[in-house]
């Protein structure tokens, strides 16, 4: 695989729904309300139903994945949660990630790949950096 | 605000977890993964692996199991009601494989506070069968103070 320096991957797009929250709230097992009910997340100070942070962390990933073709090749994969994603009941939410090539090692067969991850004009996701094998 | 006397403190290893294989697929599923690696057998035997190999963020259901001790525990008086996830980091030594029979263990590596909410940093290292280390989890929670 030829990475340079700079590089953009191609960017994705990915439409989060409440039926999308549901699938994440079982197969991670995290069942917190405020991923499904909009009273209590309201009755937390929240506007309304958030994806689980970690959706947004596994999915904005695939970006890489998709690139190097094999899940097995990312190495260290670290985010911040910078804002959440609030999931409006009938619209979803649209998550847009793009990556980009920031960093290059011959010596360990490396390279770091950050991402950016934005919803509603916001980037959701910080510090976001891939260390993939190549 | 949480304990401070935690930081430094280590939860015993948890009971084992076996990661099926159907697990795997239901993950990757959940989080827009349609990297065969995670769902087709054939292709993750082609690229040498022994079963299908989960998701980069699959650890987190490891995790998951130390931190239910750490919350439960009553020393660290962390009221989950007020977690916010503030960061997270997963460091590979090899990926996670269906099969696998893992256990974690966590340590406390430092509780900090700021502006009112108290930060916990927390390290779970998993293990396979074998005892060897699979995956370094590291996750800091934000726990707002009262208001």
């Amino acid at each position: 695989m030829k990475l340079t320096i700079g590089q953009e991957l191609p960017a994705r797009q990915f439409k989060i729904t409440r039926d999308s929250l549901v699938r994440y709230a079982g197969a991670s097992g995290d069942f917190n309300p405020i991923h499904y009910r909009d009273d209590i997340a309201q009755a937390v100070g929240l506007p309304g139903v958030l994806a689980h942070g970690m959706l947004t962390m596994g999915l904005a990933v695939q970006t890489v994945v998709d690139f190097v073709g094999d899940s097995g090749k990312i190495l260290d994969y670290q985010v911040r949660f910078t804002k959440p994603v609030l999931v409006d009941a009938k619209a979803g939410a649209m998550v847009e990630v793009s990556a980009k090539v920031i960093e290059i090692d011959e010596e360990s067969k490396t390279a770091r790949i950050d991402l950016t991850a934005v919803c509603a004009e916001l980037t959701v996701l910080g510090k976001a950096q891939v260390r993939v094998k190549i | 605000m949480v304990n401070p006397q935690i930081e430094g403190k280590t939860y015993p290893r948890t009971a084992s977890y076996l990661v099926g294989r159907e697990k795997i697929r239901e993950f990757a599923k959940a989080v827009f993964s349609t990297d065969p690696a995670n769902l087709d057998l054939a292709a993750a035997k082609a690229l040498g692996y022994s079963d299908l190999i989960a998701p980069p963020t699959f650890a987190v259901v490891i995790q998951e199991r130390s931190l239910t001790t750490v919350l439960a525990d009553k020393e660290a008086a962390i009221d989950f009601s007020r977690v916010v996830h503030g960061d997270q980091r997963f460091i590979h030594e090899r990926p996670i494989v269906a099969g696998d029979e893992l256990t974690s263990e966590l340590k406390v590596a430092s509780v900090k506070s700021l502006a009112g909410n108290s930060m916990v940093t927390f390290e779970t290292q998993i293990f396979d069968q074998k005892d060897a280390l699979v995956c370094t989890a590291i996750s800091t929670l934000v726990v707002r103070g009262q208001a």
